[in-house]
């Protein structure tokens, strides 16, 4: 096997003027989740299950970790387990969720936007014989409240499952109202919040909640499973007692202690980052509508995460538009079929029923500046006209 | 003659989006106001655009049909 450094590194030269804007995909690795991970990897590679000085030093250490996360998120300490993803954490949410709850029912109830992790799991549910309701959006992507309340108090609900925000169009979801309904009819809410955590606040009310490091610049491959005391749940999985039984493996150790880092980095600081990234992508919505005709920019325009925008323009194709981006060193994110590995379009923008073709979305991060976005603003008029000329329009 | 009944028939099967709703773009002008447009596109993402392509251009979606068992489109030009 050859040596995988050999690939080389992504080329940065200065012909490359572009800017990477994928942060809801992977977020940079923040400095501070760099600085923890390098010191951990000489410090924390021990089991820290087993019972000698170096394991000992090793639990300490994902001790601290779980104490961050659980200050951060507002929760107790043994309320946090870590998982080998954000996926895999959605999937022990849903499918534990579930199992925990077997003997009151056996419906999942769910948002037509969920994450794929939970749309996945949800199938998985469905092919063991149990069933799903899935609760419409509006044209902006937010749920229907009053379909909500109607779902979750139908006899049979196991579990109801929202994200805190569309990963694919920004739409903030009114998860503080969905809880009440849920609390109402004495059903358990999971709210996968990969998007929000260290950049917005994510409301009350949630039994279970899952996140991503990688979306908030901590490193690829950890994932966060949070369950609240008293919450019903039995482990998807074979028997295995580490992470308290939630989550099978190994934790990796320097990766959490990264993540945690960087969590509590992004957190002190979220407020006023917000701020700033969300002046950026009021700046690209007002700027793409004014400078680029037919195009079609979606998700609420106020009621929205800080760092995405996405937007899809008529005539064009996806892939085309994001192939042409790269070219010119700006990375995008594209809901339309033609990027998919299925080619059927994004299952959010068709719930919303919003133009699924020609679509691209910027996901903002603590290393994007005013300088890039405007370039990126220069050169998209010209790309998407190019692109519609060769079609004929 | 139903005013619903389609004067003109797209046939964009097997065609990727965004290729039918750009056929119904330059089809549409061509017919006179009032009359109604087929577009027979298998593509899954037609379901989504055709529909959104009239709300985005003011023209009137009447639904979605099959046509010896491909899916067709109805738009009806407004303007």
């Amino acid at each position: 096997m050859g040596d995988p450094r050999q690939a080389g590194p992504i080329d940065q030269g200065e012909n490359v003027r572009g800017a990477y804007f994928d942060a809801a995909t992977a977020t940079p690795l923040h400095p501070a989740a760099r600085e923890a991970l390098l010191g951990a990897l000489e410090d924390g590679w021990a089991d820290p299950g087993k019972l000698y000085t170096q394991a000992r030093r090793a639990r300490l250490l994902l001790d601290a970790a779980r104490a961050t996360f659980a200050q951060v998120l507002g929760v107790r300490p043994d309320e946090v387990a870590f998982t080998s993803s954000g996926s895999t954490a959605a999937h022990a949410a849903v499918l534990g969720g579930l199992a925990g709850r077997r003997r009151a029912g056996s419906t999942l109830v769910r948002s037509a936007i969920e994450h794929s992790a939970v749309l996945h799991a949800g199938e998985r549910h469905v092919r063991d014989g149990g069933a799903e309701a899935e609760v419409p959006v509006d044209l902006v992507g937010r749920i229907d409240l009053d379909a909500w309340a109607r779902e979750v108090s139908a006899p049979g609900v196991a579990l109801a499952a929202l994200i805190s925000a569309s990963h694919e169009v920004g739409t903030v979801q009114p998860v503080a109202a969905a809880a009440a309904a849920c609390r109402e009819a004495g059903v358990p809410l999971y709210v996968d919040a990969a998007q929000s955590l260290g950049r917005a606040p994510v409301p009350d009310g949630w039994s279970l909640l899952t996140g991503s490091a990688r979306k908030w610049g901590g490193p690829p491959g950890v994932g966060l499973l949070v369950l609240r005391k008293g919450t019903r749940w039995v482990s998807p999985y074979p028997a295995d007692d580490r992470e308290s039984g939630r989550f099978p493996g190994a934790p990796d150790l320097p990766a959490i202690l990264a993540a945690a880092a960087s969590l509590h980095a992004v957190h002190e600081t979220a407020a006023q980052e917000s701020n700033r990234l969300s002046a950026l992508v009021d700046h690209v919505r007002a700027t793409v509508a004014a400078t680029v005709p037919d195009v079609e920019i979606v998700g609420d325009p106020a009621d929205r995460l800080p760092h995405i925008v996405t937007f899809s323009c008529l005539y064009v194709d996806g892939e085309a538009l994001l192939t042409a981006l790269d070219r010119r060193g700006f990375a995008v994110s594209s809901g339309s079929a033609c990027t998919s590995s299925t080619l059927r379009p994004s299952h959010v923008l068709a719930a919303m029923g919003v133009l699924t073709h020609g679509n691209i979305r910027l996901s903002l991060h603590h290393d994007s500046t005013a300088e890039q976005v405007d370039r990126f603003l220069a050169e998209l008029p010209g790309i998407v006209a190019a692109l519609r000329a060769e079609v004929g329009m | 003659m139903n005013p619903d009944t389609p004067v003109d028939v797209l046939n964009c099967l097997g065609q990727r989006c965004p290729l039918p709703v750009i056929a119904l773009a330059k089809h549409l002008p061509t017919v006179p106001v009032g009359a109604v447009v087929r577009v027979l596109a298998d593509d899954p993402a037609a379901a989504v655009d055709i529909p959104a392509w009239c709300r985005m251009r003011a023209q009137q979606y009447l639904g979605a049909a099959s046509a010896d068992g491909s899916p067709a489109f109805d738009v009806r030009r407004l303007t």
